[in-house]
C-alpha cells in the first residue's frame, strides 16, 4: 500500500492537517501536500480511468507530465475539469472527483472495452464507423460522444465568479525555470544590472537537484538554493515569481506567463490567475528535463510510476507509493530511488537494469545496502488489476520468457531523461539528436531569433541536455552571462554528484517482446495508445510522425505527449527501420501546459468585453423605453416602447407622429469628419464620386464614397463650412473606417497635399427635428431664422436656438420638412429636453432607427449595408446623378470603367410591391428558370430592404433585379425561406412616397 | 507578436497597437491606365520568401502610417521608415544588402 512514512517530507508541515474530499469521500493531508501526494498518503492510488479502454489508472508522475491523475476540481460555478492532481496544491475544503468512469471509479462498465482491446486498435473508429455513411451522424457519433470525453464541462448557465487579470512586463532577461540552473542563470545575468525576471511554475525553488542530492560549492544543494534565492531577492533589478509558468514563446521576445495567484489558497482573495504578457530582450529557458517511462506489458497498472516521482513523493512529501518497490531502469539515476527507499526503511526486492554491465557508483551503493540488482534483465509483464501485485522478470534481449515472479506493490521505472525543449521550439528553435544520451536537445546553432535577427533564446542546464550538476551549473552560468551581454568567465559554482555511466536506450522491454506483450505496453496512458498501435500505424503507411500522431492519438491527450512522445516516435522509427532523428518530432506548440480560459480572457468579460459608445441623449432614451440595437459600437434605440406596445406598433406610432406632426431623432452617432486645408476641395473631389469642390459655403450636398475597387462604401451629406473647410457626415458605423480611409490616402498617396482631417463625431450632439411641424417647433424655441427664405433645402447655418449655440442643416432622410440641429455634445441633452418640452403641443415624438429606416425606404433612399454589400457600385443603385462626369479622377473611377461594371447588364435597384400587399421576406431571392452549374435554381434578383409601410398601409421593398429599371411593371417570383412558397412582386419605382419631393421642400 | 518602432513617435510598438496595410510602394494606376496595369495595382501582390516591404499604421498610437522592411521567414526587422516615399530609403537598402548579400530592390523573389 502507499502510505505516509514516519519521518521526512521537506515540503510538508506535519503539524497542519488539511481536509479535502475525493469522489465525495473525506481525506486528510498536510500543509504543503499536493492533491496527488495526499491521495497517495491515504493509499488512494487509483485515480481515474483511461480514455478508450477505461482501464484503471494510478498516479504516474509528480509534476506537469502526469497523464492519469486528472480530476474535476471544485463544484457548481467553481467547477473545473481536467486538473492535474500532481500540480494541485492542497487547501482546506478542496473537492475533487475522478473523470471518465461510469458508474463509479471502482466499477466501470466501459472497462469492457479493455477486453476488446485487440479490436479497438489505432484507426478503429475511422475504419468501423465509415459505413454506411448516414449512420455516422445519427447513430455512431451520438453514441461515441456519450462514451468519450474527459471530465465534465462546466454548466453553461453558471458564470465563473473569480477574477482574472493581465499583467505586462518588459525585461532584458527572462529566465524560465527556478531549478538550480535557472537560479544560477538569473544570478549570472543580474550582475550586469540589467532587468532580470525569474519565473518558476511550482511553489518551490531548486527543481530536482534538491531531491536528488549532491553538493554545490561544497554546500548541500538546498543550502545553496536558499542562499542564491536570498541574494536574488536582495537585488533591485531582479523580479522573482513562483507559481508562474512560462507558457509560450512567440515572435520578437514575446512570452506568455501564467501565474496561479491563489489556486493554492482561495481564501487570500485577489485575482485567481494572471496572464503575463512579457517582452524580453533575451530569454533563458532553464526548463529542466522530464523522465521517460519504459514500455513493458502492464506498465499502466496503478502502482507503476516514474522512478523520479517515487523519489519526489518520498523526499518532498514523506509518502511512499509502495511497501515493496521494484526499480526498473536503463540508467544510473533510478538507483537514487532505490537507495532513498531503502534508507527510508522500505523494501526494494530488486533493481532490474536492462544494461548488461549495469551501472556505476550508485549501483555499488545500492548493492552495499543489500539491494539485489539484476543486470541485462527486464520486466516481461506486471501483474495486478487496480494495483500492482508483482512483476515477471525476463531477459532484456529476448521475447519475454518469464524467469521469475517477484512480489511487489509498486514499480519505479526510468527510461532516461528528455530535456524540456518546448519553449525553445515554440518560436522556431531547432533540435538535434544526442545519440549517446538518447534524447533530442536544442541546437544552439539554430536558435530562435529576435527582431534584430540575432538569437534571443538560450537554454540553461538540463534543458540544454546537461544532466550532471557540474555541467549544468557551468552551462547555466554561461547562459546567464551571455543573455546579459557579459563575457563568459570560469567562475560558475562547482557542482558535484555521483559519477554515472551511460544509459542504454531501451524503447521496448524486453527488446523482442511478442505481440501479446506489445498489446499491453502503453505509450500514451491517457489516450490508450500502445506500442502495438504505433507499429500498426507504421504498417498501414503512416510514415510521418505527424500523421501517426493523429491516427493513433499519441500525444494528443491533456499532457500533450510530455511523458510518451519520445518513446512513441522511437517505436515508430523502429517499425519504419529509420533513425530517430530522421523520423523527427511532432511540433511543440504553446501553451506548455493548459492555461485557464479565465486568464486568457482577463478583464474582457461582461460590461468590459467590448466598449459601448453612448450619445449625450442615450441616458434619456434608456429611461424612456428605448429598445436598443447595436449599430457599430453604438447602442441606438430601435424604437421607444410605451406601455402595452410591441416593437411593431411602436414603430408605426413613431412614423405616423413624424409624418403627421413632428418626430425627434437622436442622430448624434452620425459620423462627422472635418476636412480642412488649401487642398481640401481637391481631396474631396478624390474621395467622393461627386464634384465637391464646386459646393458653395453654406450649402450641403449628398455624396458617395467608393473603394478603389469601385464599390460603394459610404454615403452622407457634406456641408461646406468655408473655402478651406468641409464637414463630411458619414454613416453611424462608418465614421472611424472612413476617417482611416481618408488618412491612408493623405499619408500614403497624396502626402504633399495640404489637408488635415479630424474625426469630431463625439464633439457634437445632433438632433433630427422632422415633420410638417418641425419649423414651428424650432420657431417656438426662438432665435435664428429657420424660414424657407432664410434657409432653403440643402443649406446650413450657424446661429442660436433657445439660447443654444447651434448649427442647423436643412437636410432630410425621411422626405419630410427636416432640420438636423447640431450642438456641442455637452449641451446635447439640454437641447433634447428643451425640444421635448416645447414639442408637447405638437406631440413631438422621439423615434428610433426602425422608423428612420422605414421612412427612408418609403422615399427610396438607399442605406449602406442594406442596398450595398461590398459588391454594389453606385451605378447599380441608379445614382448616376451623384457621379461626376467632369472629374478626371476619383477613388474608384478607374475600377468602374471595367467592362463588367460599365455595363447595363447588372442587377439594379428597383422598388418592389407584392401583389397581395404582404411584406417580402428580407434577403429573399427572385428565382428564374433553369439551374446553374451547381444545380441550384437560377436567380434574377434579391430583396435588399423590406418593410411594412404604415404610410402606404402595405408592404414595400427595394431590391436589386437583373436589368430591373427596364422591367417596370413586370411581376417576378420571390422565394420564401422554405424554398417552396412563391411571393409575386411587381417591379416599381423605388420612391413610394411623395415622388415629387413636395413635402421636404416647403 | 511583432514589434516595430514607429518612425514618427519613436515608440517600439507592439503588434496589437498596429494595423497591417499590405505591400508597400505600389504605384497607383487611375483613369486611362491599361487593364493589365490596373489589375496589377489592385490585385497582384508580392509574396516573397525573405525581404519584404510593408505598410503599417500605428493606429492605437500616433495614428501615422509608416513602412517596415521585414524578413518573412525569420521576422527579422531591417528597419522602419517614412510612409512618404515611393521606394525604400538608401539607408534601409544598405542595411538589407549587408545582411542579405545578393539582395536587390525589386527583385523580391531573389535570394534574401
Amino acid at each position: 500500500m502507499s502510505t505516509r512514512v514516519a519521518k521526512g517530507g521537506r515540503l510538508i508541515d506535519r503539524s497542519k492537517t488539511i481536509e479535502f474530499t475525493f469522489n465525495g469521500k473525506r481525506f486528510q493531508g498536510h500543509a504543503g501536500d499536493t492533491l496527488a501526494s495526499a491521495l497517495l498518503s491515504a493509499n488512494q492510488m487509483l485515480v481515474g480511468r483511461s480514455f478508450k479502454y477505461h482501464r484503471p489508472r494510478g498516479i504516474v508522475a509528480s509534476g506537469v507530465e502526469e497523464p492519469n491523475a486528472i480530476v474535476n476540481l471544485g463544484e457548481g460555478n467553481k467547477h473545473e475539469p481536467n486538473q492535474r492532481a500532481t500540480t494541485t496544491e492542497l487547501f482546506h475544503g478542496l473537492t475533487a472527483t475522478s473523470q471518465n468512469h461510469w458508474p463509479s471509479l471502482e466499477y466501470d462498465v466501459g472497462a469492457v472495452n479493455g477486453l476488446l482491446g485487440r479490436f479497438l486498435t489505432a484507426g478503429f473508429y475511422y475504419k468501423t464507423f465509415i459505413h454506411p455513411r448516414p449512420f455516422w451522424k445519427h447513430i455512431y457519433e451520438p453514441f461515441i460522444r456519450q462514451s468519450a470525453g474527459l471530465g465534465k464541462a462546466p454548466d453553461p448557465e453558471t458564470r465563473d465568479p473569480d477574477h482574472y487579470e493581465h499583467f505586462y512586463a518588459f525585461v532584458d532577461v527572462l529566465v524560465v525555470g527556478g531549478g538550480v540552473a535557472g537560479l544560477q542563470a538569473a544570478k549570472a545575468a543580474a550582475v550586469s544590472g540589467k532587468r532580470v525576471m525569474l519565473i518558476e511554475q511550482t511553489a518551490h525553488w531548486g527543481g530536482r537537484a534538491v531531491v536528488d542530492g549532491g553538493e554545490i560549492d561544497g554546500k548541500p544543494v538546498d543550502t545553496w538554493v536558499n542562499d542564491t534565492l536570498q541574494a536574488l531577492e536582495g537585488m533591485e533589478n531582479v523580479r522573482i515569481r513562483s507559481r508562474m509558468m512560462g507558457a509560450g514563446v512567440y515572435d520578437h521576445g514575446y512570452v506568455l506567463g501564467y501565474e496561479r495567484v491563489n489556486d493554492h489558497a482561495p481564501e487570500i482573495g485577489g485575482p485567481r490567475h494572471r496572464l503575463w504578457r512579457i517582452r524580453a530582450k533575451q530569454i533563458v529557458t532553464a526548463t529542466g528535463a522530464l523522465e521517460r517511462p519504459l514500455s513493458f506489458a502492464g506498465n499502466d497498472i496503478p502502482g507503476v510510476m516514474l522512478a523520479s516521482a517515487v523519489r519526489d513523493y518520498l523526499v518532498n512529501y514523506g509518502v511512499s507509493p509502495g511497501d515493496r518497490t521494484v526499480v526498473v531502469t536503463n540508467n544510473d539515476d533510478a538507483y537514487r530511488t532505490a537507495i532513498a527507499l531503502k534508507q527510508a526503511g522500505l523494501a526494494v526486492p530488486c533493481i532490474i537494469d536492462a544494461r548488461h554491465e549495469g551501472g556505476g557508483q550508485l549501483m555499488k551503493e545500492a548493492q552495499a545496502l543489500g539491494i539485489r540488482v539484476e543486470m541485462g534483465h527486464g520486466i516481461a509483464k506486471v501483474h495486478g488489476g487496480k494495483r500492482v501485485s508483482g512483476v515477471s522478470l525476463c531477459r532484456q534481449n529476448g521475447e519475454g520468457n518469464v524467469l521469475e515472479d517477484i512480489d511487489c506493490d509498486a514499480v519505479a521505472m526510468s527510461g532516461g531523461w528528455s530535456p524540456v525543449v518546448h519553449l525553445w521550439s515554440h518560436n522556431g528553435g531547432k533540435l538535434t539528436w544526442d545519440a549517446d544520451k538518447a534524447f533530442f536537445k536544442p541546437d544552439p546553432s539554430r536558435a530562435p531569433i529576435g527582431d534584430d535577427g540575432k538569437p534571443n533564446v538560450i537554454t540553461a542546464g538540463a534543458a540544454s541536455g546537461h544532466l550532471r550538476l557540474k555541467d549544468l551549473l557551468e552551462d547555466a552560468d554561461n547562459a546567464g552571462k551571455t543573455s546579459a551581454g557579459l563575457e563568459a568567465a570560469s567562475d560558475a559554482p562547482t557542482g558535484s554528484d555521483a559519477d554515472e555511466v551511460a544509459l542504454e536506450p531501451v524503447w521496448l522491454m524486453p527488446s523482442g517482446a511478442h505481440y501479446g506483450l506489445r498489446l499491453k505496453a502503453w505509450l500514451d496512458y491517457q489516450n490508450d495508445v500502445k506500442v502495438s498501435d504505433v507499429q500498426l500505424a507504421a504498417r498501414e503507411g503512416y510514415e510521418s510522425v505527424e500523421h501517426t500522431k493523429r491516427y493513433t492519438t499519441l500525444g494528443m491527450a491533456t499532457d500533450q505527449g510530455k511523458l510518451s512522445n519520445i518513446n512513441g516516435l522511437a517505436i515508430l522509427s523502429g517499425a519504419l527501420g529509420a533513425d530517430i532523428p530522421n523520423v523527427g518530432t511532432t511540433t511543440f506548440r504553446p501553451p506548455y501546459t493548459t492555461i485557464s480560459m479565465g486568464a486568457i480572457t482577463g478583464d474582457a468579460r461582461g460590461d468590459l468585453f467590448h466598449p459601448v459608445r453612448k450619445t449625450p441623449i442615450s441616458d434619456w432614451s434608456i429611461a424612456h423605453g428605448a429598445d436598443l440595437e447595436p449599430v457599430g459600437d453604438w447602442r441606438r434605440p430601435y424604437t421607444y416602447l410605451r406601455d402595452g406596445e410591441t416593437r411593431e406598433t411602436a414603430v408605426i406610432r413613431e412614423i405616423k407622429a413624424t409624418r403627421e406632426s413632428v418626430g425627434l431623432l437622436d442622430a448624434s452617432t452620425l459620423g462627422k469628419i472635418i476636412v480642412k486645408g488649401p487642398d481640401a476641395g481637391r481631396f474631396m473631389d478624390m474621395l467622393y464620386t461627386n464634384m465637391m469642390s464646386s459646393l458653395k459655403p453654406g450649402k450641403c450636398r449628398y455624396g458617395l464614397m467608393c473603394s478603389e475597387n469601385g464599390f460603394l462604401s459610404d454615403d452622407g451629406v457634406v456641408a461646406r463650412i468655408d473655402e478651406d473647410t468641409f464637414l463630411c457626415h458619414t454613416t453611424t458605423g462608418g465614421a472611424d473606417r472612413i476617417h482611416a480611409h481618408m488618412e491612408e490616402w493623405l499619408q500614403t498617396e497624396w502626402w504633399d497635399w495640404k489637408v488635415y482631417t479630424a474625426n469630431v463625431t463625439e464633439q457634437y450632439a445632433q438632433i433630427g427635428v422632422v415633420g410638417p411641424n418641425a419649423r414651428k417647433l424650432l420657431e417656438k424655441l426662438g432665435g435664428m431664422d429657420v424660414s424657407k427664405e432664410a434657409m432653403a433645402f440643402m443649406e446650413w447655418k450657424d446661429g442660436e436656438l433657445a439660447g443654444f449655440p447651434v448649427r442647423v442643416y436643412r437636410i432630410s432622410f425621411s422626405g419630410e420638412l427636416s432640420y438636423e440641429v447640431s450642438v456641442p455634445a455637452s449641451q446635447g441633452r439640454a437641447l433634447w429636453d428643451k425640444l421635448m418640452e416645447e414639442g408637447k403641443e405638437f406631440n413631438a415624438t422621439p423615434y428610433g432607427t426602425e422608423a428612420l429606416h422605414v421612412m427612408r425606404a418609403e422615399k427610396g433612399f438607399i442605406m449602406i449595408g442594406d442596398e450595398t454589400d461590398g459588391t454594389v457600385i453606385p451605378q447599380d443603385l441608379g445614382l448616376h446623378w451623384a457621379i461626376s462626369k467632369k472629374k478626371d479622377d476619383y477613388i474608384g473611377k478607374r475600377a468602374q470603367t471595367r467592362r463588367f461594371m460599365d455595363n447595363a447588364d447588372r442587377w439594379q435597384l428597383v422598388g418592389l410591391e407584392t401583389v397581395d400587399g404582404s411584406v417580402l421576406p428580407d434577403g429573399a431571392y427572385a428565382v428564374a428558370a433553369g439551374k446553374n452549374a451547381n444545380g441550384q435554381r437560377n436567380t434574377q434578383g434579391r430583396v435588399t430592404s423590406t418593410y411594412y409601410s404604415p404610410t402606404l398601409e402595405k408592404g414595400i421593398a427595394m431590391g436589386l433585379v437583373h436589368n430591373g429599371p427596364q422591367r417596370m411593371g413586370e411581376v417576378i417570383p420571390f422565394m420564401k425561406d422554405d424554398g417552396e412558397t412563391v411571393v409575386e412582386a411587381k417591379i416599381v419605382n423605388a420612391v413610394f412616397y411623395d415622388p415629387e419631393g413636395e413635402k421636404q421642400n416647403v | 507578436m511583432l514589434i516595430f518602432t514607429c518612425p514618427y513617435c519613436g515608440v517600439a510598438a507592439e503588434e496589437t497597437e498596429l494595423a497591417a496595410g499590405g505591400e508597400a510602394h505600389l504605384t497607383r494606376f487611375g483613369p486611362g491606365s491599361s487593364d493589365d496595369d490596373f489589375e496589377s495595382y489592385l490585385f497582384t501582390r508580392e509574396n516573397p520568401k525573405g525581404v519584404h516591404f510593408e505598410r503599417w499604421r500605428h493606429v492605437y498610437g500616433c495614428g501615422k502610417w509608416f513602412h517596415a522592411a521585414r524578413c518573412t521567414v525569420s521576422n527579422e526587422v531591417f528597419g522602419t521608415y517614412s510612409a512618404q516615399t515611393t521606394e525604400p530609403t538608401a539607408e534601409i537598402r544598405e542595411t538589407i544588402s549587408k545582411k542579405r548579400p545578393g539582395w536587390s530592390w525589386r527583385d523580391m523573389n531573389g535570394e534574401g
